[in-house]
């Protein structure tokens, strides 16, 4: 048992960044490190180190999605995996001047949704080798992967197909 | 609707002025001082209130979780019942709905609803990838983290699908930050011209500056009844005539490309070879209509509604809204603001506040803002709020407003019909 009516917290020198006192606005930092798992969806990943992109195909009804599911929307079934060709065309795009902090150093970026002749979905990218005005929908693609994966959909992109 | 439960009516409001920052004040208070309004505006006192509904969107602006709970004694609400509703950009509908069923259902004789966001504590950018982290973590935030890109897509496929040019999507834009000139409460009003818009900052193209809500520090409170009280507390409620919901993938690429879901004004010939709703339509928007016309008794809409308010956070949504809600049918969207049929004194006026555009987009309190213009408008009371008439629509009997969650994930519709 401790009874010291002499006890003071120690000062330290850290002191807070003050942007404004009136009302008092001070700096408050976070951030985190998350034990990310991709569960069912892991397998698209560690495909792209091979060069391939793997969708999902429904066991029961056979919709086949460009961007992986574990289960079908249409009947609810379990799907499989479901290997994508490498050539594609546009369905859409875009080019980001501005984006969220994480990708301010990257803009501008082109942004595409490509589909695959015979899927039934789409899939997200980016494009590189372009220019917007280069861009149009229907453009023919193709995919080029990463050899030294980031184990992120970043992993696959797309160029025009010479 | 299998059964609409008992009428509900609004019977008051109030909102606090968007702004880009407002630091003077935390979001317990700014709720506070619309809450405050709303009860003074029809002589209410806390002992009439059953209970709440909190409206807010992201815990990550201010890293202050069950912030609901903290706006609700604020009030003086505690301890009656209350919950927190979140639904993307669609929260303020969403949650504006679930007090109509609180009071639909019996629950509650009245029920507050409260809205609010404060988006100032993070810079812009930050705030950009706190809302991309409302999309696919896995496969869609990895690749460009940025909502204004999801939405730049769905404008260039709507381009490509209908011909839809960027000078219809600036004439919205021109329209909206007009409109707001007479709004007290916007936070940008603005005369602009088409080549002010197509000349700001491009920021995911087609989409510049000008064609893009900003991010805002707001507060919204809707106060609902049921009959009974809502005719005891005040003498011009409005009624809430029906009410849809809708959603669709959260990732675009998984949208469908099938057939159109009709409203009763169309046919399946009206569309013969449109694939839907891939990306250029919101199929949950269009779920919404249908459910609140259904359960409004609305068949024409552009014919039975004088005044919509809608989720414009982009001008090509705005564009792609009008169809979804059979304003005019799929692909004929830009050509309805171009012709001007969306203006104050058109056809059917959208957007009369402003929208989103030109009042900012304080998340939470986005939707329940729309139904306290919208209530003002049936109300005919656009002047006393407003200190200005400009905006007020004559006769206005029935209004839509419309709220939506990230590429169209959520989308709320609410029908509200004038009494008197
Ligand atoms: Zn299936």
């Amino acid at each position: 048992m401790t009874i010291n009516p002499k006890a003071k917290l120690e000062e330290t020198q850290d002191g807070t960044v003050v942007y404004n006192f009136d009302p008092l606005i001070v700096k408050s930092h976070y951030e985190i490190d998350y034990v990310h798992s991709y569960a069912q969806d892991s397998e698209f990943f560690k495909a792209l180190g091979r060069k391939e992109i793997l969708g999902s195909k429904c066991k029961k009804c056979g919709y086949i999605y460009a961007t992986p599911r574990g289960h079908c929307m249409e009947c609810g079934s379990e799907t499989e995996w479901y290997k994508l060709p490498n050539e594609g065309k546009i369905h859409a795009y875009t080019t980001c001047y501005f984006g969220g902090e994480a990708f301010l150093n990257e803009t501008p970026f082109h942004l595409v949704l490509v589909e695959f002749e015979g899927v039934d979905s789409l899939f997200m990218s980016r494009i590189i080798g372009v220019d917007t005005e280069d861009l149009y929908i229907g453009m023919p693609i193709r995919a080029k992967f990463r050899r030294n994966l980031k184990l992120n959909p970043t992993d696959v992109y797309f160029v025009p197909k010479a | 609707m299998k059964n609409k439960g008992q009428d509900v009516y609004m019977i008051s409001g109030g909102v606090t002025k968007f702004t880009k920052a407002s630091p003077e004040a935390d979001f317990r208070l700014r709720t506070k001082k619309a809450f405050d309004y709303a009860l003074n505006d029809v002589g209410m006192t806390l002992k009439d209130i059953d209970g709440s509904v909190a409206s807010y969107f992201s815990d990550h602006f201010q890293r202050q979780l069950m912030s609901g709970i903290m706006a609700q004694d604020y009030l003086g609400l505690t301890p009656k019942p209350s919950k927190r509703v979140e639904g993307g950009g669609a929260t303020g509908g969403l949650s504006f709905q679930a007090g109509v069923e609180e009071v639909a259902s019996g629950r509650m004789n009245t029920c507050v609803v409260y809205g609010f966001e404060t988006m100032s504590h993070v810079n812009t950018w930050k705030g950009n990838e706190f809302i991309a982290l409302a999309s696919d973590t896995n496969f869609d935030y990895p690749i460009g983290g940025f909502y204004t890109g999801y939405y730049a897509m769905m404008a260039t496929r709507h381009m490509h699908e209908f011909g839809t040019t960027v000078e219809q999507l600036a004439k919205v834009s021109v329209k909206n930050h007009g409109n707001a000139l007479h709004n007290p409460y916007a936070q940008s009003p603005m005369k602009i011209t088409v080549e002010d818009v197509r000349n700001s900052p491009m920021v995911s193209y087609p989409l510049t500056r000008l064609d893009v809500c900003a991010m805002s520090d707001g507060a919204a409170v809707a106060v609902l009844a049921n009959e009974e009280k809502a005719f005891e507390l005040c003498d011009n409620p409005v009624l809430i005539k029906g009410i849809g919901t809708g959603t669709d993938t959260m990732r675009l690429a998984d949208r469908p490309h099938g057939k159109v879901i009709l409203l009763p004004n169309e046919s399946e010939s009206d569309y013969k070879n449109l694939k839907y709703p891939g990306i250029h339509s919101f199929r949950a928007g269009r779920s919404a209509a249908k459910e609140a016309y259904l359960s409004a008794g609305i068949t024409d809409p552009l014919e039975e509604l004088d005044i919509v308010e809608l989720h414009d956070a982009y001008t090509s949504s705005e564009i792609q809204t009008y169809e979804d809600l059979g304003l005019c049918k799929y692909g004929e969207g830009g050509h309805f603001v171009e012709e001007g049929k969306a203006d104050l004194k058109g056809k059917v006026a959208v957007n009369p506040s402003g929208g989103l555009l030109a009042c900012g987009h304080p998340v939470g309190a986005t939707g329940i803002m729309q139904a306290v213009f919208m209530f003002w408008q049936l109300q005919r009371t656009i002047k006393k709020h407003f200190k200005d008439e400009t905006l007020q629509i004559n006769n206005a009997k029935r209004g839509l407003i419309h709220s939506h969650a990230g590429t169209g994930t959520y989308v709320t519709a609410t029908v509200m019909e004038a009494v008197k």
